[in-house]
């Protein structure tokens, strides 16, 4: 059986456990625990270690979505959750624009780790007060090329979209590869 | 006249009896296979221990008890100027960082978990030097041995009931199929999310435990906790020793050729449109 990984990652509480909920076919394994932090008390609970959902592409073959923790702490944990990934995804709260440079530097740091092509998904798009994706990027000093786009974590077709896009990038970047070894 | 031996035939837990017993002061140098402990003794007190493999200064045990963060551990070392255990203990306190208490019971702590690991032993040679004290310029505590000894008789207790479960470390894990209904209520520990992502049939348990830094009882533990809450199962691997140090879930693109690399890719994209 061969495995593969992606990682999902994002600030805390961005909806990262929703976005692997989602398409998985497990119940997402996570650890939860009480928040004492006052500035993490947004939530009853948030996710301390990181999650993992599970997709079979079929008999031989499983993906296994692991997504981070989000808080700055078990930031030891990305270099673990990083190797071997065949992309990233990075969630971003379109309604908490305080998170956007959180967002950025996590994007820095897994870019750094492996650089491996990776999406930008600006999660709560149907909340009434979400920033536009256009807004989002300059804020986010996102470059044109790189793939920021508009995302429902609970829905399963918005979270199939994401990860489409990031396998389209994943199949350039191949391509991309191909074009400078025949060059 | 030193005392000699094998682990394997004097224990630990006759040993310390030994020098509690006996009010003995000195050292004991126990060699394991590929790391040694020191541990010393005061009137039968555990004083002070050290294991070979880790950093026993005074700034890496605050930085291993979470009382300094990465950042001021690596600006002390850097800046430290060789200054003593003593004096840099002395120079904390004084600047309020940390009080006296704070640092004796990490030391404490950390003397003790290095001895306890040592119960795990099944073997070493080990020799006790009497009438050699710790280092002078290492900050020594006082701990009476038998509420170590008696931890460490349940920890061996433990093992063999580990050992009868997984009886060897030469087999390796996978992820279970269908995992059980209540994965999504599971509270799992740091260890145990460490060791997540070596989880491969590829890989032995005990490759496992290698590059995680977990001991025999500690690899045991957080495998049996693994299979028990249904996420994982046993499975026999092609693995031996030898072999290359586990790798984690591998890139496959990275190993195949292109072609494979696409191939792999549209796979997975036909997957998820079918979801």
């Amino acid at each position: 059986m061969q495995t593969l990984k992606m990682v999902v990652t994002g600030p805390f509480n961005a909806g990262k456990t929703e976005f692997i909920q989602s398409v998985s076919e497990i119940d997402v394994v996570s650890t939860e625990r009480k928040i004492s932090s006052e500035i993490e008390r947004i939530k009853e609970t948030t996710t301390v270690a990181m999650d993992f959902g599970r997709i079979s592409i079929d008999n031989e073959m499983v993906l296994y979505l692991f997504g981070t923790p989000g808080q700055k702490r078990f930031d030891f944990m990305w270099e673990i959750l990083s190797e071997g990934m065949l992309g990233f995804v990075v969630i971003v709260d379109s309604t908490r624009p305080e998170t956007f440079r959180e967002a950025r530097k996590i994007l820095e740091t897994f870019r750094a780790y492996a650089p491996t092509p990776y999406v930008v998904a600006a999660n709560k798009q149907d909340c009434e007060d979400a920033w536009e994706i256009d807004d989002m990027r300059i804020a986010l000093r996102l470059n044109p090329e790189i793939k920021l786009l508009e995302c429902v974590a609970t829905r399963k077709d918005s979270v199939k979209t994401v990860l489409l896009e990031l396998l389209y990038s994943i199949l350039a970047e191949l391509e991309t590869i191909d074009l400078q070894l025949t060059y | 006249m030193a005392i000699k031996g094998n682990l394997s035939e004097f224990t630990l837990t006759q040993l310390l009896n030994l020098i509690n017993l006996a009010q003995k002061s000195g050292t004991l140098v126990v060699e394991g296979s590929n790391e040694a402990v020191e541990v010393f003794f005061t009137n039968g007190k555990l004083a002070y221990a050290q294991n070979e493999q880790e950093d026993s200064s005074l700034v890496g045990i605050l930085h291993k008890s979470k009382l300094l963060s990465s950042s001021q551990y690596q600006g002390i070392k850097a800046n430290g100027n060789g200054m003593s255990d003593k004096e840099l203990g002395l120079l904390l306190i004084n600047a309020n960082y940390f009080s006296q208490q704070d640092i004796l019971s990490s030391l404490q702590s950390h003397f003790v978990d290095v001895v306890n690991r040592l119960f795990t032993w099944m073997e070493g040679m080990f020799q006790f030097k009497t009438d050699i004290s710790p280092p002078e310029d290492k900050i020594t505590v006082r701990v009476n041995l038998e509420n170590i000894i008696l931890e460490g008789s349940r920890q061996i207790q433990e093992l063999e009931h580990l050992e009868e479960e997984i009886p060897s470390l030469e087999i390796g894990v996978k992820f279970v199929d269908r995992p059980g209904a209540n994965v999504s209520n599971l509270r799992l520990s740091s260890e145990e999310w460490q060791v997540i992502p070596y989880v491969d049939p590829k890989n032995t348990i005990r490759q496992i435990a290698q590059v995680t830094n977990l001991s025999d009882l500690e690899i045991r533990q957080v495998v049996y906790s693994l299979v028990q809450a249904g996420i994982v199962e046993m499975v026999r691997t092609v693995s031996s020793e030898g072999t290359p140090p586990p790798s984690r879930l591998p890139d496959p693109i990275a190993k195949g050729t292109k072609e494979e690399g696409k191939s792999l890719i549209f796979r997975i994209i036909d997957r998820i449109r079918s979801l």
